[in-house]
This record gives C-alpha cells, sequence and structure tokens, in this order.
C-alpha cells in the first residue's frame, strides 16, 4: 500500500501523519503540495492531515477545499483511492463535498484539546474493520470547530446507510455535534472523514495506541 | 465599476453560538430589550466592469462555490 499525505500552507499535523505511517507501514510515505493536480499513481490512501490551512479563513478549511490538489483528491476518491481526512484535512473534504454536512464553531466556543471516548458505531468499513464494532476506544481531539452539522434529511440518510462510523461516547462529546458525530464515510465507502486524531495514539509513548487499528485497516495490515 | 456587497448569515434553525455570546456580552455592557443576536459576514466587492447581469450571474456563482456555505449559512447580493 502507497501513501500520499497532502500537504497545505498552515497545516500543523502533517508531520504527525508522516510519522504515523511510517511507525506503523515501515514505509515513508509520498508528499504533494497543495498545487499539485495528480496524485501519483500506484497511491492506494491519499491523508489529508489537520492544522488551520490557510488560517482558516473565511470558514475553516474553505480556502483549503479550493486548492489544485483537492481536485485531485477528488478524482482518486472518485477512482475508488481511499482518502482519510483528520480534522482540518475532514473540514476541507466537506468544504470540497466529498462529504455531506459542515462543522461550525464548537458549541462552547472554546478550542478544545483534549482525550475523548469514540464508539465504533460501524467496523464493518475499510478504516475501521481493525476494531470490534460499538468498541470504545481513547482519541485525543484538539480543535475549535468540529460542531458536525447536516439538515435532518442528511443526517437520517447517514444513519441509515450507517455511514457514522464514529461518535463521542460516554458523554465526551467536545464540540456540540449534532447525534455526536465524530467521523462519517462517503457512500461509497473510501472516503472518511472524521474530527479526533487516531495518528497521535498510536504507541506507548502517546499513552496509548487506540488509534493504531485505523491505520492498520486502512492500509489493509489489520488480521480480518 | 459595479461595486457589490454580499451579506452571509447563518440559515434559520442553524445555531449560532458565537450570536449567543454577542448577546450575552450586549446584556452585561447594559443594554436592555436585545431579544437575539445573529451573526454573519460581509463582503464588498469591486469589479472592473459595468455589465449588471454579468455581474448579478458571476457573483450568484462566487457565494455557491465560495463565499458562502451553503449547507449551513444564506446569502444575499446587492449592487450598490
Amino acid at each position: 500500500m502507497k501513501t500520499a499525505i497532502v500537504l497545505l500552507p498552515g497545516l500543523n499535523r502533517d508531520r504527525d501523519m508522516i510519522a504515523a505511517i511510517r511507525t506503523i507501514s515501515g514505509q515513508e510515505p509520498l508528499t504533494v503540495w497543495q498545487t499539485e493536480t495528480e496524485i501519483p499513481t500506484g497511491v492506494d490512501l491519499v491523508i489529508v492531515p489537520g492544522g488551520f490551512s490557510f488560517g482558516d479563513y473565511l470558514r475553516c478549511g474553505a480556502i483549503g477545499a479550493r486548492m489544485p490538489v483537492m481536485r485531485a483528491v477528488a478524482d482518486s476518491a472518485r477512482r475508488g483511492v481511499r482518502v482519510l481526512g483528520v480534522c482540518n484535512g475532514f473540514q476541507m473534504l466537506l468544504e470540497a463535498g466529498l462529504l455531506p454536512g459542515a462543522l461550525m464553531r464548537n458549541a462552547s466556543l472554546n478550542f478544545v484539546c483534549r482525550t475523548v471516548k469514540l464508539e465504533v458505531t460501524n467496523a464493518d468499513t475499510a478504516f475501521t474493520r481493525g476494531y470490534r464494532q460499538g468498541q470504545v476506544i481513547d482519541c485525543p481531539v484538539a480543535h475549535h470547530d468540529g460542531n458536525y452539522f447536516a439538515d435532518a434529511e442528511t443526517l437520517a440518510r447517514l444513519e441509515g446507510e450507517r455511514r457514522v462510523v464514529f461518535r463521542y461516547a460516554d458523554g465526551t462529546n467536545p464540540n456540540g455535534s449534532v447525534k455526536d458525530i465524530a467521523g462519517i464515510i462517503n457512500a461509497d465507502g473510501n472516503v472518511l472523514g472524521m474530527m479526533p486524531h487516531p495518528e497521535n495514539l498510536i504507541e506507548d509513548a502517546h499513552g496509548g495506541a487506540d488509534g493504531r487499528p485505523l491505520f492498520e485497516s486502512a492500509l489493509d495490515l489489520a488480521a480480518a | 465599476m459595479i461595486t457589490a456587497r454580499v451579506t452571509v448569515t447563518l440559515k434559520n434553525g442553524v445555531l449560532d453560538p458565537q450570536g449567543k455570546a454577542i448577546e450575552g456580552a450586549l446584556a452585561t455592557l447594559g443594554f436592555e430589550g436585545v431579544d437575539g443576536v445573529r451573526q454573519g459576514k460581509v463582503f464588498d466587492i469591486e469589479l472592473d466592469h459595468d455589465d449588471r447581469a454579468r455581474a448579478e450571474m458571476d457573483l450568484a456563482a462566487m457565494c455557491e462555490k465560495l463565499l458562502a456555505n451553503t449547507v449551513i449559512e444564506d446569502y444575499a447580493v446587492e449592487i450598490v
């Protein structure tokens, strides 16, 4: 499995993501700058990492989502390549229209940086098959705009199609997100967006490794 | 030259915690009788031509494609 990590000015979790992929797969991921118009051939997983692309001017992820590389990410997604967006990456996938809904300012208006509980509400996806259905994991969050919103019709569709993949559990919803939604997947099952940072919990030195199965799943390293 | 003002506001029904915080701050300052605050954004856009029909079409497209997130926001265009 070959991984490409998208780079835009203002991101700050790109190095964490590169380190996570290197640690888990033993392979150095490719990086793709914002002005590139194609994802290199042979890439099986594209990751849009977190941070504050273009300072989150206008809306979180709004400017980043309109850079050429995000059109290339959309092309790859249409061809079935797996795409993972974390935090600002999730915000960009929404702004780019690869996933439905929007992420708004946290209901508390505060930036939240802490570890929350996540329930794996669909363990049958390419990204979550390393977890048990209903498993509750630890995962760090660090964001100001993680308050997921979608209209009632979209929410009903997401729930009906089991496309809510992660939910904040045990009363740890840090941002007011509707129905405790922390991560959703597209209809084809190859594009996942989530606010929490699994890349920051992959080895004992992090205080746990609950994020690791997500990458092992996406990289086809998980025991089936 | 056409100058346009685009106003972007949250749709009805979308919670606006920033508006709520502003409302609270107004109360703290002693302003009475405020029944609600919804905040939004204003863009003043200058075009380099005088073609009103083209301007209206372009500005609507700008709103749809970038200035507003129509999942949560409404927009209004006023040519001034």
